[in-house]
């Protein structure tokens, strides 16, 4: 009911916006991602979980059209946006020409002070980025994706730099956004427990390939107990039923994750 | 009470100023002269100074030679500074342009400017020409080396998230590369304002005959000290305006500074 563990499982409905076959990223003699498949629904909210050096900040470039792919048969829509760990915003310009950035036509301000308004910062519209808080420049970073009207948002770990509790008001920002602007959303993150709680479709990439595939059906906010069950076994499939030591290194150091029973594996 | 601790903790913070020993420094030095323990052939008293000086000024007689020599700067800089700009654009964007110019510009590095005055007399005479030219050549470098290092030190990761929003290359030249290496531009434009009135001093030695150089030349041969002190009052005055230009322009042009954003 919880999961299905079926790894080429497209999702059935519409034409999707992301569609990589077989797709093999090398740099000289490591390959980072190796033969792998991925559809992603439009409105679809994906997350991305996997060890340090897993290759999804490889995956997550290629999606946001960062790197050169080869020829290979990668499609991706013309209109993405990327919000990075980092806010990336560009520190000689105001908050609202961050927001504006490569925007053209008319009412450009406009725009950018509704995405701005939208994120709970209407107020900042005119301040310097290195004024801002972290939490509020990834709230900028998120506007100034979202006054694109993406058709995928690509997201690299976007609150790990993030307090707890700023983090947790950023999840509910993100699903408003999510529920209101309807991109298709990749999330990387090395939190077992933001994918549960966020996404629709969690996928496990390790050594390159997807390794586990799990789909949600439970509704976001009522996922207290498949959680529990569903967040072992995404456990499990990081690598961390072994010893204890690798309980700590299997998972990206610093992750939120609460100590878990120890040998309590999927 | 109070009011006494007060006075003295006044008068306490005005004699640690960092105006005293100045002030102390001239009296002695006025005293000295006219006590003849410094003679007027040897440097001439601080009081005589500002006769001069103001002397200098009514009868145009310093205004007219530091317009002579503020324009071979202003030449010389602009020329400069527009070689140094342009080499350092191409250096820093393309890396055809690195290959073919940094190499070259690092070799230069290495020949101290003034060194090359009997070559550029030479080559363009004693005239206007060679205090231009030495000026220029001089000022190209330090604006050079820093927008080049400035440009090439953009924080990719910044460059990266411009091309993430599907800008293009000339968009993430403008809105991300120029702007992160004006902080270093600003820096070169610095030193090359400095350098350049450094050279300036040395150029107007060649045969000049009006001009900052040869107020002090004409002064040297009639043993007037008083008017050679004016003049470096006046080197050091340009030399402090030209800082004081650049400041300026750092807190209009990078008011995004932590240290100066507010708000
Ligand atoms: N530009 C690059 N050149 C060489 N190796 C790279 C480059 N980018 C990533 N890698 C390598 O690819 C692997 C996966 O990196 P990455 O995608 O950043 O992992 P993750 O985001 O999952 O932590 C790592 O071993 C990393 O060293
Ligand atoms: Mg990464």
């Amino acid at each position: 009911m919880l999961a299905e563990t079926n790894f080429t499982a497209a999702f059935p409905v519409a034409e999707p916006v992301v569609r990589l076959r077989d797709f093999t990223r090398s740099f000289g003699a490591n390959t980072v991602i190796d033969g792998l498949n991925l559809s992603i629904a439009p409105g679809e909210f994906v997350a991305l979980l996997g060890r340090s050096g897993g290759g999804k900040t490889t995956l997550l470039r290629t999606l946001a059209g960062l790197d050169s792919v080869g020829g290979q048969d990668v499609r991706i829509p013309t209109s993405r946006a990327v919000v990075f760990q980092d806010s990336r915003l560009l520190p000689w310009k105001k908050v609202w020409r961050n927001v504006a950035l490569g925007l053209k036509g008319p009412g450009v301000r406009e725009r950018a002070e509704a995405a701005l308004n939208e994120v709970g910062l209407g107020h900042r519209i005119d301040a310097w980025p290195l004024t801002l808080s972290g939490g509020e420049a990834q709230r900028v970073a998120l506007a100034r994706a979202l006054v694109r009207e993406p058709k995928l948002l690509l997201l690299d770990e976007p609150f790990a730099a993030l307090d707890a509790l700023t983090r947790i008001k950023m999840h509910a920002l993100v699903l408003e956004l999510w529920r209101v602007h309807r991109p298709a959303i990749l999330m990387v993150t090395h939190d077992v427990d933001e994918a549960v709680a966020l996404a629709d479709r969690i996928l496990v990439l390790d050594a390159g390939r997807i390794v586990a595939e799990e789909h949600i059906t439970v509704q976001r906010g009522e996922r207290g107990d498949v959680g529990r069950v569903l967040r072992q076994r995404l456990l499990g499939h990081l690598g961390c039923e072994v010893t204890s030591e690798h309980v700590v290194s299997a998972v990206d150091v610093g992750a939120s994750i609460v100590p878990f029973p120890q040998g309590a594996s999927a | 009470m109070p009011q006494s601790t007060q006075l003295h903790r006044r008068l306490a913070s005005l004699f640690s100023g960092h105006w005293v020993s100045p002030v102390v420094f001239l009296i002695l030095w006025e005293a000295g002269s006219r006590l003849g323990l410094i003679p007027k052939s040897t440097l001439a008293a601080p009081s005589a100074v500002i006769g001069t000086l103001v002397e200098m000024l009514t009868t145009g007689e310093l205004p007219d030679n530091l317009w002579v020599s503020f324009l071979r700067v202003a030449a010389g800089l602009v020329i400069g500074l527009s070689i140094g700009i342009a080499l350092a654009l191409a250096a820093g964007l393309s890396r055809q342009g690195e290959a073919a110019i940094d190499p070259i510009m690092q070799i230069k590095r290495t020949i101290p400017t003034l060194a090359l005055t009997p070559l550029f007399i030479v080559w363009f005479g004693i005239g206007e020409t060679p205090k231009v030219a030495l000026i220029a050549f001089a000022s190209i470098f330090p604006v050079y080396l820093n927008l080049y290092s400035g440009i090439r030190g953009v924080d990719v990761r910044l460059i990266e998230g411009a091309r993430s929003f599907g800008l293009s290359k000339a968009e993430v030249i403008w809105h991300v590369i120029l702007p992160g290496a004006l902080p270093s531009l600003l820096v070169g434009l610095r030193y090359s304002l400095s350098v350049s009135i450094l050279v300036l001093v040395v150029a107007e030695q060649i045969n000049a005959s009006a001009g900052l150089g040869y107020l002090v030349n004409n002064a040297r041969d009639f043993m007037r000290t008083d008017i050679i002190v004016v003049c470096l009052l006046v080197y050091a005055a340009l030399g402090l305006g030209a800082d004081g230009l650049v400041r300026l322009i750092e807190r209009r042009a990078l008011a995004w500074r932590p240290s100066l954003a507010e708000g």
